[in-house]
């Protein structure tokens, strides 16, 4: 069981390398050996999920293998609360994306597929690593088999969209490198030799001085803004979103966006709390603007693909503001926002690229009482309109609900304007969303060229089901992702507020996660693995 | 047994949605849609019957974050009850009338689903035990009113920037939504002072330890704010009128009888926050009197039916709000129950012409509707006497309380305006009634044949008309009452879940009989009759004196036909800047240009210093020579006078 987190981490590796030597010509056989390696490591990742033991902090299925010793760089995996559900969203994604690239990839399949299990095990990588250099490389990682999927696969303007990507996400690396080694020099002086361990490190970060802390701080949160991305870092979002082909588009918005959300949490929030606290004010203003801008955007477009990619800077801030209003609600909320919000954008893609894949054109004007020839889609559409818009009973609502009660009791933020100021996204969203949905759906037919438009077929409702049926299931229940992250949220919550204000209702929280975490990190032999329960 | 109340329409829109198309036969479509609003009617009168009320129950646990837990839970009392038998009471009505309304609809299916997924959603509003229920339902109906508005989605409608039905149903939506910013702001404000969303806690709290009087006006304020986009008062009204490009039975069940009266139940179930900040309910009696008057005016003019009765609406919802701010939530509740009576009886009556009509709406291009539609006529007749306010009709015990409180707790200038807005009430209802059913046809005899309706269609009508005659029963004020020994049944009733906020307000049981309330009891019901007399004198036979009346004063008349503007108001100085400003200013040059420019130029900056230091590189072994050497000079020199 405790080797449940490397079997899963592994087996889009071993789907790549068995795909390497499929023939090329054999289309079929590749598509569907990429599908079944990704349901594979879906079945792993749900096992690993639903055995995951919420009320404890202790690291689990955790394993520790020996990399660069005299540096204490390891390979060390395993999976808190946050991890395990960030681990699930980019499982359960996968299959649906490479369903979705059947159609849509039509020529170098053997590549695309290959690239796409690479990045799937970067992905899992990222989300599992429990040593900072580990967790970098696989940081990296991630950026090559993306910019050969934006670059080979793109429309008109790929080239210069995947190099825009690559140099933007580049220059937030290289920050977030230094970061990682000057951390690691700094454990030294405790611990006697260089340090990647995370779970050392994060009990050495948060005693560092404020001023330290904060360049340590910029170093990683430029990385993780510039992937969220915050604004202003967020212009390579809508040409990368645009351009990328329809599966790669989908893995930006329902895996890779979450990425800086999830670095955020884990190497900014935990690791660096007086720093996350000092910039908690100028990281919700950013958020807080790129909700409005964002929206406001999103309300400028004609173009259904970068209206929706436009949309995704604006619910990003909801996020954003939720983790940086550092209380439990609002990290609670900007947790489960992550999940949901993948899921809604991803399914608003698949309608446009179905859109799309009818009639060749994104331009909304170019449709148009489409519902009376595509009643499914019509509703499948509303409902991953009115998702993304936050209603409450689909699953938008409750993360940005709890991410705005969070920013509005913050302490840190210490003012009600950013969740006033955020809540009126509300408006901008429904305005945007119904905009789009309108432009599509109702209206009179006027266009002949829209009398061909047939409904969903068989092969697009098996990719928009399982998020039709999430949307509707998480709204109602969201138990089944917030209980994952409910003890994580609070015991982090507490720990901020202890070192603000000296105390805290989270206190028992914050002891039973430290205390977890130390028999964590004790119960890890120095030896080969080991498992920790 | 109780969670079926809610979740039996959540039953019906599923089974809807899923089977509706194979299932094909209007009548079981209709039926199975009916029975799932009927059954949980049954159920809360049996509820109301014997007594089982206050309850809570809990349906499922909802989410949980740090110290914020929210459950899926009902609670069943008295206001919740009320609320509860009139919209799945009036629903069910309105559910057999559109079986008739809606036959030969392509998408007869869909439209029972939309309508029982509304009624989901208005129950969950009602019954919700905390806020965040209630602002699941309010929402939702949000919902189900947008997708019943855009129904016949291929239609055109006309009104300002609006070309589709769904642009109608659109701006419903998004008006609605800058209300619910107030909403959620309320729930913020609310939890991080009660550190609870659950109404018992957050009333038991005001009540226990009243808190910063300024905070309670910010909380009351916000409410109000979202109870202006869900109960169309001003400012944020202009959606309803668009909101008639639904189906009539829409209009009828969710633009009057229902969701619009949600701000007044928000109210009601928050009247001890309001009792607390005077400030915040004299803001919310002068907004429903302005509201009021504002709204009647308009609906002098309308030539569309069902636009008459849009602004009739919200003027009768302005008569609400003025009894909510002066702390008289009795008659305001009272006003609600009388008012989804007549007024769902008028939408339905409006309904049935326009079906016979053969979707005409404008009465210019009717008249003499009486002999054709016999019974369509006098049930629009005494739903029109009723909301005229004319003894012993249900509408004149509900709007002489309200004006007999606002009067007593307010303020004259108050009263005077409600009164006003009831004469101009009286005034166009009969400039309709007379214009669709008296005088002669002035439409083509010969190729319109007009004709009553069938019966699923005339039934509600006769019973909605009857408790639009008899409703006013409930309500008996004391001044009355005392006389023939009949309590006030709906005082009574509601005073356990009201005395808290009476409490506060040191309200206690009127037992003085006050003179004046006869006094001004004779002049509301001589205000509605005159009302009533100078239009019927106007339209019943065709005068001139509205003609010459409106070229007399023709700069009022066209201020009233263009609604005073207000859309084109909105549309200038809201809408069109805010487009230009997401558009040209942030789209085209702030992204664009400017930071995305910024970024690029980084790059062209990098190319430009690269093709410096590009010429560095030439090659010749003895220039990078030279250059070591160089540096090595340069360096020797720093370290020795450094």
């Amino acid at each position: 069981m405790h080797l449940i987190l490397l079997l899963t981490l592994l087996t889009p590796l071993l789907c790549a390398t068995i795909l390497g030597f499929i023939d090329r010509k054999e289309a079929s056989v590749l598509k569907y050996t990429a599908l079944i390696g990704s349901c594979f490591s879906l079945v792993l990742a749900f096992i690993a999920y639903a055995s995951f033991d919420s009320s404890s902090h202790v690291i689990q299925f955790a394993l520790n293998l020996a990399w660069m010793k005299q540096y204490d760089i390891g390979f060390r995996i395993g999976a808190d609360g946050l991890g395990i559900v960030m681990l699930m969203i980019s499982a359960g994604m996968m299959p649906i994306i490479l369903l979705s690239a059947f159609r849509t990839i039509l020529n170098r399949e053997k590549e695309f597929y290959i690239l796409m299990m690479v990045l799937q095990f970067g992905m899992f990588g990222i989300v599992l690593s429990l040593d900072l250099v580990l967790f970098y490389v696989f940081f990296e990682l991630i950026l090559i088999p993306l910019y050969f999927l934006i670059g080979m696969w793109g429309g008109v303007g790929r080239i210069r969209a995947a190099t825009k990507f690559f140099i933007y996400t580049m220059v937030g690396s290289l920050a977030m490198l230094i970061g990682i080694i000057w951390l690691g020099m700094i454990a030294k002086e405790t611990l006697g030799t260089f340090s990647a361990d995370l779970l050392k490190l994060r009990v050495i970060a948060p005693s560092l001085s404020i001023q330290l802390q904060s360049w340590l701080f910029v170093a990683f949160g430029l990385a993780f803004a510039i992937k969220v991305p915050l604004v202003p870092f967020h212009t390579w979002l809508p040409e990368t979103y645009t351009e990328a082909p329809l599966p790669v588009t989908l893995t930006l918005a329902g895996m890779v966006f979450k990425l800086g959300l999830f670095g955020f949490i884990r190497y900014g929030i935990d690791l660096f709390p007086s720093a996350s606290a000092y910039f908690a004010p100028l990281v919700a203003t950013l958020a807080v603007i790129g909700i409005i801008y964002g929206a406001l955007l999103a309300l400028a477009q004609t173009d259904m693909k970068k209206l929706v990619a436009y949309s995704v800077i604006s619910h990003k801030g909801f996020i954003v503001l939720g983790l940086f209003s550092l209380t439990a609600e609002g990290l609670q909320g900007g947790m489960v926002q992550i999940v949901n919000n993948g899921i809604a954008t991803v399914a608003l893609f698949l309608c446009v690229g179905i859109l799309y894949d009818r009639r060749k054109t994104y331009e909304i004007a170019e449709f148009g009482g489409a519902a009376t020839l595509m009643p499914i889609l019509a509703v499948i559409m509303g409902i991953a309109s009115f998702a993304s818009a936050a209603l409450p009973g689909l699953n938008g609502f409750v993360g940005e609900f709890l991410s705005l009660t969070g920013a509005f009791r913050s302490g840190f933020l210490n003012s009600w304007s950013y969740a006033i100021l955020g809540a009126t996204g509300a408006v901008l969203s429904a305005a945007y969303s119904l905009k789009l949905y309108n432009g599509v759906m109702f209206g009179a037919r006027e266009n002949s060229r829209n009398d061909m438009l047939s409904d969903l077929r068989p092969f697009e409702l098996v990719q928009l089901i399982p998020l039709m049926i999430l949307i509707l299931l998480l709204g109602f229940f969201p138990h089944y992702v917030m209980s994952k992250t409910d003890a994580f949220s609070r015991a982090l919550a507490g720990s901020l507020e202890i070192r603000a204000i000296g105390t805290s209702q989270y206190t028992n929280d914050v002891r039973q996660r430290e205390a977890d975490l130390r028999s964590s990190q004790a119960g890890v032999p120095k030896q080969e693995s080991a498992p920790i329960h | 047994m109780l969670l079926l109340i809610p979740f039996l329409p959540l039953l019906g829109f599923a089974i809807l949605s899923f089977f509706g198309k194979r299932l094909q036969s209007e009548i079981v479509i209709g039926s199975i849609a009916t029975a799932m609003v009927a059954i949980p009617f049954v159920i809360a009168g049996t509820v109301l019957l014997s007594q089982g009320y206050p309850q809570t129950v809990t349906a499922f646990h909802w989410f949980k974050a740090g110290s914020l837990t929210v459950d899926l839970a009902y609670s069943f009392d008295q206001l919740s009850i009320l609320f509860t038998l009139i919209i799945t009471g009036i629903g069910t009505l309105i559910h057999v009338y559109s079986i008739g309304y809606m036959h030969g609809d392509r998408s007869f299916f869909r439209f029972f689903a939309y309508l029982n997924l509304f009624i989901f959603m208005m129950l969950n509003l009602v019954l919700a035990d905390n806020f965040v229920v209630t602002f699941l339902g309010w929402e939702g109906v949000g919902l189900a009113s947008y997708l019943l508005i855009g129904f016949w989605y291929e239609r055109r409608f006309d009104g300002v920037d609006i070309v589709w039905t769904g642009d109608a149903a659109k701006k419903a939506f998004v008006m609605n939504r800058i209300g619910d910013v107030g909403m959620l702001v309320a729930m913020f404000l609310v939890f991080l002072h009660f550190g609870s969303l659950r109404y018992s806690d957050v009333n038991a709290a005001v009540v226990a330890v009243p808190i910063d009087g300024t905070i309670m006006t910010i909380i009351a304020l916000c409410l109000f704010l979202g109870a202006t986009g869900k109960s169309a008062q001003l400012p944020l009204y202009t959606w309803l009128p668009d909101a008639m490009a639904g189906p009539t039975p829409v209009s009828a069940l969710i633009h009057a009888a229902t969701m619009v009266t949600s701000g007044i139940f928000l109210l009601a179930r928050c009247a001890p926050i309001f009792a607390l900040s005077p400030t915040a309910m004299n803001i919310v009696a002068y907004i429903g009197v302005a509201t009021a008057l504002f709204a009647a005016t308009m609906g002098l003019v309308q030539n569309d039916i069902k636009k008459v009765l849009a602004y009739s609406t919200v003027s009768q919802l302005g008569f609400m709000f003025a009894a909510l701010g002066v702390g008289a939530t009795t008659a305001a509740i009272f006003h609600v129950t009388t008012h989804a009576f007549f007024k769902a009886c008028l939408f339905l009556g409006a309904g049935s012409v326009i079906h016979g009509m053969h979707e005409e709406q404008d009465i210019q291009k009717m008249g003499g509707l009486r002999k054709y539609m016999p019974v369509t006529y006098s049930t629009f007749l005494i739903s029109s006497i009723a909301i005229a306010g004319i003894f012993p009709f249900s509408g004149f015990f509900s709007k002489d309380e309200i004006l007999w409180n606002v009067y007593d707790k307010g303020s004259p200038i108050l009263w005077g305006g409600l009164v006003l807005a009831a004469f101009c009430t009286a005034f166009y209802m009969f400039r309709l009634l007379n214009l669709t059913f008296g005088g002669k046809e002035r439409f083509d005899v010969y190729h319109t044949k007009p004709h009553e309706s069938p019966v699923t269609m005339t039934f509600p009508l006769v019973v909605l008309s009857f408790l639009a005659m008899v409703g006013g029963l409930l309500g008996i004020p004391h001044a009355l009452g005392h006389i023939i020994h009949i309590p006030n049944v709906l005082e009574e009733f509601l005073l356990p879940v009201l005395s808290p906020a009476n409490q506060i307000l040191h309200r206690v049981q009127p037992t003085e009989i006050h003179s004046i309330e006869y006094i001004l009891m004779l002049v509301s019901l001589g205000i509605g009759l005159l009302g009533i007399a100078i239009a019927s004198s106007w339209y019943r036979i065709e005068s001139d004196s509205p003609k010459i009346l409106s070229e007399k004063f023709s700069g009022v008349y066209r201020l009233l036909w263009n609604k005073y503007f207000v859309d084109e108001l909105y549309g200038g100085l809201i809408v069109r800047p805010l487009q230009k400003l997401s558009s040209t200013i942030f789209y085209h040059s702030v992204d664009t240009i400017g930071i995305d420019g910024l970024v690029n130029s980084t790059g062209t900056l990098t190319e430009i210093l690269s093709s410096f230091f590009r010429r560095l590189q030439t090659g010749i072994v003895q220039r990078y020579a030279l250059f070591m050497m160089v540096g090595i000079a340069l360096t020797l020199l720093w370290l020795l006078f450094a």
